[in-house]
């Protein structure tokens, strides 16, 4: 090579560069679509040097993949033409049938004709939105609530308007006050978002009673209500709670998920519904993406008709409990005094509240300097709350180093008191326990 | 060496800014396999060593943004194994790394840079500083820039109006570093100034549509307009032009780096940083400046891996 001169650049007049041509033809929902520092930091947290408390997946450790591997080659074998086929828009039969029967073992009633086959829960949570949301209309979730519904809805331009949990769940005295506020604007909620069965990613459960008075508050203020039952068959002691659709089911359109009692490779959900609302579901997803997939109904079909799934459902929930409680143990003999979590009785999750002065999301880039990670709370509220609220996950990470990933987020957050305490000075904010087990902001 | 080269382009690793360096290297190595060259994308991680060692590579094309990459770390590992590279030496990525010792040989040099002040950790855990944080606000007056003294893209930055929001940002600011730098706030037009070997690319003008060049402003396509040659007076362009290479040789950069400075509504350009590994994404500067020079962005890859090549020659 010769020895090499940069080009004199050539003077010009100034031009406008454009780094997105495309910016004048783009709808509206997508303007708040941006580049997230959160996002840019997560690419680290995928690193094997991390402990990572942050992406919620189930551990597919302890999953059958000698049967899963046997029931997909006979499905090709026995059905591979119609495994390989295009399918109905509602999703098949015989797979709508094998799901009523896993709901009622979860305690919820349905006919399989009540049922849409998804593509994972976030296809419902989308489909949902498109069908009730105008731009501005108002939904409540509670708050924090799942991100990935928080994207749904944003997409779709909903108000959220948020509503505290406790120990106990969504805060039915505080919904109250929400509806108060509405009616006095003059609004009213398009639906209610819950997520009552150990909730993502509060960690806690809607109690009997307040299932009740939710129900009650339904009927009163004609509220549809989207019951988001993700985990309510991952109950560490295998109980059951009363489902929302039990108590109302004119009232409430209900969700379902293989992803984390099977796999969420299977991208497969579904939706319960009353007959009007399942149709023009049917309709928006053969919009979207015309049916799910055969190959994957099959495969679930066989695991729920041939297989011991409840075996597989109880080594879950085994597994999720062993590794709570390891989370919860560490936490309680690392953390500050000043930091409080929930006490998770099955699920996926613990929600950590730290004090005041310290912003979740700025500390993730320290955590990430010393190998854990975490989920800030901010992404899991719509209104800007959550900046000293952060989400564990427990499912994923291997046993042995939760204790570890644990002690390293204690160990930061005992140095950030410190380092808060000596910014402030005499001005530093309340710092005192509040530690209660609820999951409120 | 005979043929083509076979170039290795760094990117990713543990920094911070992992993800975009990610993205610089990707859009590196597909535009030099673009122009022919043997070339493979390596995520640095502890066996880069070995790998570099295996791959017989004739040069190396940093894309790595953030801590080890852009502090001389990287740079000190590839002199040792005699591996020509792109970009500054061991010194000069150190010097321009750490902003307060920069910004003091940037003074030194006879440029214009803002008032500032450098708080590290220790000094508010060891040496009470949390009672002199109320001087700030009035010695160097608001609004304020609070930022990490390491590390780029915006990370950990912020503008407060009054000094009660000082603590609050500093502690955000400390969460990206060990120190931080409270800086005089400069209105004006924002402005970047590449170099490339020893010429100025034009003057890119920054103009974030919602007023700040925060992280998603800086990659999300479409989010910020950018004007070359930046629509400023000819002499006040020259000036910013004159700072960037002024600034450059003042820490001893060399083949390409990227000058951040605000001119003031009297014309003057007032230097930030140098960043002396710069971003190579869609959205990133020193492409969009080569661009407005009449460069594509593989003839710009190439002439790096040419700089490094000749200098090895």
């Amino acid at each position: 090579m010769t020895a090499y001169a940069p080009p004199t650049p050539a003077r010009r007049s100034p031009v406008r560069l454009d780094t997105d041509p495309y910016l004048s033809r783009y709808a509206d929902r997508v303007t708040g679509l941006a580049a997230s520092e959160i996002r840019a930091l997560f690419s680290v947290a995928e690193r094997p040097e991390i402990v990572s408390f942050a992406g919620g997946m189930p551990d597919l450790s302890v999953m059958d993949l000698d049967a899963v591997a046997d029931l997909t080659a006979s499905i090709i074998r026995d059905q591979g033409t119609v495994a390989l086929q295009y399918g109905g828009g509602q999703g098949r039969p015989q797979m709508r049938e094998a799901l009523v029967d896993l709901m009622a073992y979860a305690g919820v009633p349905a006919t399989a004709d009540e049922l849409v086959v998804t593509v994972g829960g976030q296809q419902a949570l989308e489909l949902i939105a498109k069908c009730f949301i105008d731009p501005g209309d108002v939904v409540i979730a509670e708050g924090p609530t799942y991100v990935g519904a928080v994207a749904a809805m944003n997409s779709h331009q909903a108000d959220v308007r948020h509503v505290p949990m406790d120990g106990d769940g969504m805060r039915m005295d505080l919904l109250e006050d929400t509806l108060a506020q509405l009616a006095r604007e003059g609004r009213r909620a398009k639906y209610v978002y819950t997520i009552p069965n150990h909730q993502n990613p509060g960690g806690v459960s809607l109690s009997e009673a307040r299932r009740v008075r939710l129900a009650e508050l339904a009927v009163e203020h004609d509220l549809l209500v989207i019951e988001d039952d993700a985990y309510g068959l991952l109950g560490f002691d295998g109980e059951v709670a009363t489902s929302l659709r039990t108590l109302i089911p004119d009232r409430v359109v209900y969700l379902g998920t293989m992803s984390k009692t099977f796999s969420p490779g299977v991208r497969s959900g579904w939706i319960a519904a009353p007959t009007p609302v399942r149709e023009k579901l049917v309709l928006l997803r053969e919009a979207a993406d015309l049916c799910p997939s055969n190959l994957t109904q099959l495969m679930i079909e066989r695991w729920l008709t041939t297989q011991p799934w409840q075996e597989q459902i109880k080594r879950y929930r085994a597994l999720y409990q062993h590794k709570a409680t390891l989370m919860l143990d560490a936490l309680a003999s690392e953390m500050p005094a000043e930091v409080d979590w929930t006490r998770p009785r099955g699920g996926f999750f613990v929600w950590l509240t730290v004090p005041t002065g310290i912003d979740t999301s700025a500390l993730l880039a320290k955590a990430i300097g010393r190998r854990v990670a975490y989920v800030p709370g901010r992404g899991f509220y719509d209104d800007g709350n959550g900046g000293d609220q952060l989400r564990l996950c427990f499912s994923f990470p291997p046993t042995d180093r939760i204790r570890e990933g644990v002690s390293r987020l204690a160990e930061l957050l005992h140095d950030e008191l410190g380092l808060l305490r000596s910014v402030y000075g005499d001005d530093a904010p309340e710092l005192a326990g509040r530690r209660g087990g609820g999951a409120g902001a | 060496m005979s043929g083509t080269p076979r170039v290795a382009v760094l990117s990713g690793g543990m920094s911070l800014e992992r993800d975009v360096s990610l993205r610089s290297g990707t859009r590196i190595t597909t535009a030099l396999a673009e122009q022919g060259l043997e070339v493979d994308r390596i995520d640095v991680d502890a066996g880069l060593v070995p790998t570099l060692e295996r791959g017989r590579y004739d040069v190396a094309v940093l894309a790595l943004h953030g801590a080890a990459g852009e502090d001389g770390t990287i740079q000190s590992v590839l002199e040792l194994l005699h591996l020509p590279f792109s970009g500054s030496d061991v010194l000069a990525s150190s010097l321009a790394w750490n902003k307060p010792i920069a910004q003091g040989l940037y003074a030194r040099a006879g440029i214009a840079v803002p008032e500032r002040i450098t708080l590290s950790q220790q000094a508010f855990r060891e040496l009470g500083a949390s009672a002199v944080v109320d001087r700030i606000a009035p010695l160097l007056g608001t609004p304020l820039v609070v930022k990490p003294v390491t590390g780029g893209s915006s990370l950990g930055l912020s503008v407060v109006t009054s000094a009660a929001e000082l603590p609050g940002a500093i502690v955000g600011a400390l969460s990206y570093a060990d120190a931080v730098l409270v800086e005089r706030f400069v209105a004006g037009t924002e402005v970047a100034v590449t170099v490339l070997g020893d010429r100025p690319l034009p003057a890119v003008e920054i103009s974030p549509k919602d007023g700040r060049y925060d992280f998603s402003a800086r990659y999300t396509a479409g989010a910020t307009e950018f004007h070359a040659p930046a629509r400023l007076d000819a002499d006040v362009v020259a000036a910013c032009e004159r700072t960037a290479i002024d600034a450059g040789a003042a820490i001893g950069a060399r083949d390409l780096w990227r000058a951040d400075m605000i001119v003031d509504d009297a014309g003057t350009p007032w230097l930030l940083e140098i960043d002396t590994c710069p971003g190579m994404t869609e959205t990133s500067l020193a492409p969009l400046a080569a661009e407005a020079a009449g460069m594509a962005f593989p003839d710009l890859c190439r002439t790096l891996v040419g700089l490094a090549l000749d200098r090895a020659a």
